[in-house]
């Protein structure tokens, strides 16, 4: 019906609209960072007779506020990458519909969600990595707590990420707001500033600039990733046995990321096949060389240089979704108002 | 039969009803009166939001320092334009002219390919001083075109009779000739203020994070923070600033004017002095700095790869990778967005040549219809992605159908340009020609046949190819309310250009040189349609 009013009102506007459409495709709205190996993802079309279109959408909050704004029908099947930052968001612009993913069981229990509209996938702790050798060739201790890093001592050698532009720049400030509560945590960053922090839009400006391992930088302390030093080895120019950075494991953040099927797919049953598929030991065992995050499924195996390198908090912190929510554009304002101005 | 041409207006007035003055009334609405906490508190969070109080300020302040580097470097060049002769003036004229038809995303494309080439710490690669170049960049064109116009036709007269009491060179332009040019200036300075202070592509693209404009903010707030209220409140601040520069524009219009004014090669000769041939080299070189760089690092950086070239960043534009950003090849983006523009060309063609002949017919309702559809010009582009998106969140243009609300929101841009292109060649027509061929015997359809038709379709045909060039490089509305699975180019290219990594640089800027390409052509194409066409019988 819409089609042939079209046509009659302006023929030429078809031409833009009008596609081959493959018979059965589903879409996977996600962030940029996603990524999976040709071969699993190669198997699970072969295996469903679906072929997947990976549409990213932008970074992990652009990505779901693109579907919020056109929930009714978001272009898309099922969408990956919401994570505990937004997790609040998306269900009250509920974007999903209720789904228990096939392997649901296998997953670790801590990471199972409050709302049966997401499904878990993976995790990362967003952590202060340091440069090892810095810190060995001038006999200095590598600092562990986040109250060392506003010491003197290690003044001017800290980079950060820009929360408002930032998600793991984000993810560092909840943790410091989590663990030592928020009025005490925007006195820690007054302090983390008269200590010379630097603060970067992104983190690649961060890691690949202001980092002395990475960037050839002057900060030997980076905000980053605990799958960073596995990372390190395996994209390492000449075979390491040690990883060259570390994790202060005492200044981590826990992320979840999340999928879905979205409300407005066109093909439920399809969407529905995908997000099991996300949870199946084949995607979740791709998941650490991929896109250096760490499966929620406890039986799978991690590749070796995660076996080996990766190290995760044994008491892991992270917070509550609906706190998240609530708290995040003000705490956004004023890391701005203590931080930046 | 006039009935009939008036009746014409209506389908023009309904676009701009559904298309515009709905999705105006949404942003006021969502931005004024429809929050949790009660009516204007999206409006008070704003005012009370010092990042947002700050982007206000930023968004004045660099429009005035965009438009104060514009007139510094326009001035001059304007002077040497008009007043001398010198071989070459005529394609320095048209270089001058290029930037301003260029895609902002483009012009922003090309200062990223500058400055990261330069040796750092010369101009930083994102903040103010890339922004106001940029803005400097593409608004020379509108000072050397408005104060550039009226000064080739100024006679010269009361500037050499200054010199002649013995007035040096800058005192004799001071007293005889700026009081004259002023009205212009200022014109031109108003005109360079609304567009600085209405720029997005230029902002989002060389801004960083610590330039931020309303148009930024409101993009950021939409889809970032997800925050409608927020983004529409900014939406009316910013029409608030609009709107009264333009009332600023309306008075100037009104007292600019009755200055005698001569041909302008009767104004025109060659440098005489040193001093003048200095002036001609010093502009020259200006704007070879200014235009010629930023276009040159633009295609350079886009053919190097590694440490060598070639056209590998061409080549892969065809290749869907998964690895990179776009769910679509880089070519079928730009499949999408000449189709896109295409259509937006034909709904502005349609649309403005009724609107034309309804205004040209002198009925009321003609002549309202062309001032409204002047409205959308106004309104930043911003503002109206927003209140399309605000809009037809839900309903039959949602979703799948969001393929026909891309080329609807590009042809409300365009159709003013058509109004404006056809219509005075329709008032132009010599009526004694109609009557001429109704002497001889011609039907009034036969009248309109052999006389208008053939003069207006020329003119269509270049209002069509300026509604193309403005439509396939609309990027603020468009990014509004364009799908992640049919992206257009700018689109594309502002992704890509905020992503890390050299393949996605050089994919950005060789998207950036085909955009600029398919631009120029079009326009030029235009440019030769129009030369000796017209009123010349």
């Amino acid at each position: 019906m819409r089609r042939s009013l079209a046509t009659i009102a302006t023929g030429a506007l078809l031409v833009a609209g009008c596609g081959a459409e493959a018979p059965r495709t589903v879409t996977l709205l996600t962030h940029d960072s996603f990524d999976v190996s040709e071969e699993v993802l190669a198997a699970f079309e072969a295996e469903q007779g679906l072929e997947v279109r990976v549409v990213p959408l932008g970074d992990a909050g652009a990505a779901l506020n693109a579907v919020a704004l056109t929930a009714d029908d978001p272009g898309g099947d099922v969408l990956f990458g919401v994570d505990s930052t937004f997790l609040t968001r998306a269900l009250a612009a509920d974007v999903f519909l209720p789904h228990l993913a096939a392997d649901l069981d296998a997953v670790d229990p801590s990471f199972l969600p409050p709302d049966d509209r997401v499904t878990p996938v993976d995790f990362g702790d967003v952590c202060v990595n340091a440069d090892l050798a810095w810190f060995a060739d001038r006999g200095l201790a590598v600092p562990r707590t986040l109250e060392d890093l506003a010491d003197p001592a290690y003044r001017g050698l800290l980079v950060v990420q820009n929360p408002a532009t930032s998600s793991p720049g984000l993810a560092f400030l909840l943790g410091t707001i989590e663990r030592l509560g928020e009025e005490d945590a925007f006195r820690y960053w007054a302090e983390l500033r008269a200590n010379d922090v630097l603060v970067t839009d992104g983190w690649t400006d961060a890691y690949y600039g202001a980092f002395t391992h990475a960037g050839g930088g002057d900060r030997p302390l980076v905000v980053s990733y605990a799958s960073s030093p596995p990372a390190e080895v395996l994209f390492a120019e000449e075979p390491l046995d040690v990883a060259p950075t570390g994790v202060l494991l005492d200044t981590c953040h826990r992320q979840v990321e999340y999928a879905g099927v979205l409300r407005g797919a066109t093909d439920v049953g399809a969407a529905r096949a995908l997000v099991d598929a996300l949870l199946s030991p084949a995607f979740q065992a791709d998941l650490p060389l991929t896109m250096f995050v760490f499966p929620v499924r406890g039986d799978v195996a991690l590749p070796e240089v995660f076996a080996t390198h990766a190290v995760l908090p044994d008491a892991p912190v992270a917070m509550d979704p609906a706190r998240i929510d609530a708290g995040r554009e003000t705490w956004i304002a004023r890391f701005d108002a203590v931080v930046l101005r | 039969m006039s009935r009939g041409r008036t009746a014409l207006a209506v389908g023009p007035l309904a676009f701009l009803l559904l298309l515009f003055v709905v999705p105006l009334g949404r942003v006021l609405t969502v931005g004024l009166l429809d929050a949790e906490g009660g009516p204007l508190t999206p409006l008070l969070d704003v005012v009370a939001d010092p990042r947002l109080r700050e982007a206000a300020w930023f968004t004045l302040w660099q429009a005035v320092a965009s438009t104060g580097l514009t007139l510094a470097v326009g001035l001059p060049v304007a002077a040497v334009l008009s007043r001398l002769e010198f071989r070459g003036r005529r394609v320095v004229e048209a270089a001058v002219m290029v930037p301003f038809v260029l895609p902002t995303v483009v012009v922003g494309a090309a200062f990223v390919a500058l400055l990261g080439a330069l040796p750092s710490g010369l101009v930083p690669q994102r903040g103010v001083l890339p922004i106001l170049l940029a803005h400097a960049f593409f608004n020379v064109a509108v000072v050397v075109r408005t104060v550039g116009g009226l000064w080739q036709h100024l006679d010269p007269a009361p500037a050499l009779a200054a010199r002649g009491l013995g007035a040096g060179p800058l005192r004799a332009f001071l007293v005889a000739t700026l009081p004259r040019l002023r009205p212009a200036v200022a014109a031109a300075a108003v005109v360079v203020l609304l567009f600085t202070m209405t720029s997005f592509g230029v902002v989002l693209v060389l801004g960083g994070s610590g330039a931020a404009t309303l148009e930024v903010e409101i993009h950021r707030a939409t889809v970032r923070f997800l925050d409608l209220g927020t983004a529409a409140a900014l939406s009316v601040v910013q029409l608030v600033a609009v709107v009264a520069t333009l009332g600023v524009y309306a008075r100037l219009r009104r007292r600019a004017g009755s200055e005698r004014l001569r041909r302008a090669t009767a104004a025109r000769r060659r440098p005489r002095s040193a001093g003048e041939r200095t002036a001609v080299a010093a502009a020259l070189a200006v704007l070879g700095l200014l235009h010629g760089a930023p276009l040159a690092a633009l295609v350079l950086r886009s053919l190097r790869v590694g440490d060598g070239w070639g056209l590998a960043h061409y080549r892969t534009l065809d290749a869907p990778t998964r690895a990179a950003v776009l769910s679509v090849a880089p070519l079928e983006a730009l499949w999408n967005s000449i189709t896109i523009a295409a259509a937006a060309t034909a709904v502005a063609v349609l649309l403005g040549l009724a609107a034309a002949v309804a205004a040209a017919s002198g009925s009321r309702l003609g002549r309202f219809a062309d001032g409204a559809l002047m409205l959308p010009l106004g309104t930043s582009a911003v503002t109206l992605g927003l209140g399309l998106l605000l809009t037809f969140r839900t309903g039959p243009l949602a979703g799948r159908g969001a393929v026909l609300l891309v080329p609807l929101a590009q042809a409300l841009i365009a159709t003013p340009f058509v109004v404006r292109t056809v219509l005075p060649v329709l008032r132009d027509i010599d009526d004694r020609l109609r009557e001429a061929v109704a002497t001889l015997g011609a039907a009034p359809r036969r009248v309109r046949r052999e006389v208008d038709l053939p003069i207006v379709s020329r003119a269509t045909l270049v209002a069509a190819g300026f509604a193309f060039a403005i439509s396939v490089g609309e990027f603020g509305a468009t990014v509004f309310v364009a799908r992640a699975t049919s992206p257009t180019v700018p689109v594309a290219i502002e992704r890509a250009l905020g992503l890390p990594g050299a393949v996605n640089l050089g994919r950005a800027l060789a998207l950036s040189v085909l955009l600029a390409l398919l631009t120029g052509v079009v326009v030029l194409l235009v440019d030769r349609v129009r030369v000796g066409a017209l009123g010349r019988f």
